[in-house]
């Protein structure tokens, strides 16, 4: 909060130039038939998201080449505002000349991106962010429709919010792709939770199965414990943090190093380390008998940086100071 | 491109008579009003006419009070909390009654009411679009402290029965307020007829300025301040007053009531001409009777075209309206009272409203007529549900 969020009211002002070019001249709006389909020489497939009583529908027609599975014409009609139209649009055109697995990885925030004017500035507000959701989620359903697959499971998917028709699967992947942190922002993106309200919690004036807060919680944990996972089984020093990169080197010296100079009475302290074009400069300073050795400077040197760079399998220079 | 304003329930332009009464008080005489020397007392006379003007406006009583004071928001505050404070807080009652379609500085200075523990009945709208007196009736217990129910409504233009309620009130001994700020200048308000013990007002709402309002307190009545300071307003509402503002105030108010036949005759029949011609673009409806609603506004439903696209449209083409679909608000919260007339969701993201002043032309009317069917043809071509 401050300065820029006092006086409100700056919907259409966040919307990016792109986004109201779109909406004033959709490039790809309108349908596509089985007539321009044989034209085409390829499979019509014509996707259904949304409906006006959630306040968003869009439709995405697809004219696919059997033999290579590339989409050739992608149209799309929509009910929304100014950003779902655009959202849609620019939905169409991503989709356009890629193959249907190709397209099925076209998530909202690509679609957000592309219709950015500045790569750092979001193309629509926070609030308007759920616009770009439903492009992803009617791509979803025309690959599912083309596929013959999952079209089944698409229609028994467990639904959070009714009145939006939100999936479970909608919320939990909202969340991860876009790090979601509170309720609100699990509305922003998706409209879960923006209208009777009755599934953020219990006690609302309808009984539910899920609640948003349950959720976030449940998938925050979940992508918790894989981070956890994902660093404690990365030996990968070099992407490694300074902190954890001071964290390894430490724990090399302790288990392979201070044993060896003890023995004669030594000590040696990690003191800094940096990042060079070359690999990594370790400082470190000698305690004990090993301060004024000879040896501290020559052999006891190449065998520590030796150590480190066979157990942190990394081009290391050990500077002593 | 010419501009075309159709949002006159959002905010309204002030009348250039307005602003020149208004003018001398910037640099001329700026004095403030409780100083003891000429630059102060010298603003008294103008002051009193505004006064004056004001109790003539709403027909209020020598011995009634009309706080002046920055919007009607404050208004509606001092008047909730106020009683709060003297009626609830000390366990004499528990209860407040409003609507589910009140603007938000009643509705959200209610539910604040309810984190310190008050019981608040939110009454629904009937297909009407209206609370009626016997559901007041029907709400009110012992433990009652306050009814609020505005007078007309901002998005449909509805007018409540508030004299059948104020009825009610008195009936039962339970204070009324009502919220008139979308009544001036469009029906006539007069707390004679209408026995309302509290009543709210905004001048930008009738060509006044913004930042300028009023709080009519009936004889015998007392709020505590909700500003506490000065001298100012007897010591019931603080802080040094807006002359200038007030001023206008004062003017607009005399102009809004004289206008009144002016509203009830020609405002009423450009939107009328507007809404006959907006509904003759098929599948469109038209919200609430035409006979319950103030003269300046329409509220109507487009199929298969939401309400801020539409918007957008109409804004590119010069025209100012309002929508309220779920979209364009922050919250993506629909307006409560759409679901309640029944017409279905759709009807949520739909909701366009028109509303004209006294200086709305027929040019106007005209152009916007053709300016949103065009929109309406074009969003139309893009709609997957049309």
């Amino acid at each position: 909060m401050g300065k820029d969020d006092l006086i409100g009211g700056a919907l259409w002002e966040n919307y990016s130039r792109k986004v109201s070019q779109r909406m004033d001249n959709p490039a790809h709006r309108g349908e596509l038939t089985e007539a321009d389909a044989r034209r085409l020489g390829g499979r019509l497939v014509v996707a259904d998201h949304g409906a006006e009583a959630c306040g968003d529908a869009v439709r995405l027609y697809w004219v696919v080449d059997p033999a290579t599975h590339v989409i050739k014409a992608a149209k799309f009609k929509s009910f929304g505002c100014g950003t779902a139209i655009a959202s849609s649009d620019m939905m169409a055109e991503l989709c356009m000349g890629h193959t249907v697995d190709e397209a099925s990885r076209i998530t909202n925030l690509d679609v957000e991106k592309a219709l950015r004017d500045d790569s750092a500035v979001p193309a629509v507000p926070p609030q308007k962010m759920h616009c770009s959701v439903m492009a992803y989620d009617v791509i979803k359903k025309a690959v599912a429709l083309y596929k013959g697959v999952d079209l089944a499971s698409l229609e028994t998917e467990t639904i959070v919010c009714e009145c939006g028709r939100v999936s479970l699967g909608t919320v939990k992947d909202a969340i991860r792709l876009n790090d979601l942190r509170t309720v609100e922002d699990i509305t922003h993106y998706t409209k879960a939770g923006g209208f009777c309200k009755s599934c953020i919690q219990p006690g609302g004036h309808e009984k539910r199965r899920h609640y948003l807060v349950d959720i976030l919680a449940e998938t925050r944990a979940e992508m918790a414990k894989e981070k956890l996972r994902a660093g404690s089984g990365s030996d990968d020093f070099a992407s490694m943090t300074s902190v954890r990169k001071m964290k390894a080197v430490e724990k090399v010296l302790e288990e392979s190093v201070r044993a060896m100079l003890a023995a004669d009475g030594g000590d040696v302290e990690l003191v800094d380390l940096k990042d060079t074009p070359e690999g990594v400069e370790i400082y470190i300073a000698y305690h004990g008998a090993c301060r004024g050795c000879p040896s501290a400077g020559a052999g006891t040197l190449a065998a520590i940086e030796g150590v480190l760079k066979q157990k942190l399998r990394h081009p290391i220079k050990v500077v002593p100071v | 491109m010419k501009r075309i304003y159709l949002d006159n329930n959002a905010t309204t332009i002030v009348d250039p008579l307005v602003r020149q009464a208004m003018d001398p008080f910037f640099c001329e005489r700026y004095g403030n009003p409780n100083s003891l020397h000429q630059f102060g007392t010298e603003v008294h006379p103008d002051l009193r006419v505004a006064m004056n003007r004001l109790y003539a406006g709403i027909n209020a009583g020598d011995a009634d009070d009309i706080l002046l004071n920055g919007c009607a928001t404050e208004g509606n505050n001092t008047v909730l909390k106020g009683v709060w404070f003297d009626h609830i807080r000390n366990g004499a009652k528990d209860h407040i009654i409003t609507t589910s379609v009140e603007h938000p500085c009643v509705g959200n200075t209610a539910r604040f009411l309810q984190t310190l523990g008050v019981k608040v009945t939110f009454l629904p709208v009937n297909r009407d679009a209206r609370v009626e007196a016997d559901a007041v009736r029907d709400a009110i217990t012992s433990r009652t402290a306050l009814v609020s129910v505005m007078w007309a409504n901002n998005e449909t233009g509805i007018v409540f029965p508030v004299k059948e309620i104020a009825e009610v009130c008195r009936q039962k001994g339970v204070l009324f307020h009502t919220d008139a700020v979308q009544a001036i200048g469009k029906v006539k308000v007069d707390v004679q007829e209408v026995p309302v013990d509290f009543l709210t007002f905004s001048a930008h709402k009738f060509h006044g300025p913004k930042g300028a309002g009023g709080l009519f307190i009936r004889k015998g009545l007392r709020l505590p301040p909700l500003l506490h300071g000065g001298e100012q307003m007897a010591g019931k509402r603080a802080g040094t007053l807006n002359v200038a503002s007030v001023v206008g105030m004062g003017l607009a108010m005399e102009l809004a009531v004289r206008n009144l036949p002016f509203e009830d005759a020609e405002v009423r029949r450009l939107r009328d001409r507007l809404e006959d011609a907006l509904a003759k673009i098929p599948d469109t409806m038209v919200i609430g009777r035409r006979e319950l609603r103030v003269p300046n506004t329409t509220f109507l439903s487009v199929r298969g075209v939401e309400g801020e696209a539409l918007l957008w449209d109409l804004n590119k083409n010069g025209i100012a309206a309002s929508t309220g679909s779920a979209c364009a608000s922050e919250s993506l919260e629909a307006s409560p009272i759409i679901s309640a007339i029944g017409a279905g969701p759709e009807l949520s993201h739909t909701g366009i409203r028109l509303s004209l002043s006294r200086f709305t032309t027929q040019d106007e009317v005209d152009t916007a007529v053709d300016v949103f069917a065009q929109a309406v043809g074009r969003l139309r071509a893009i709609s997957s549900t049309y």
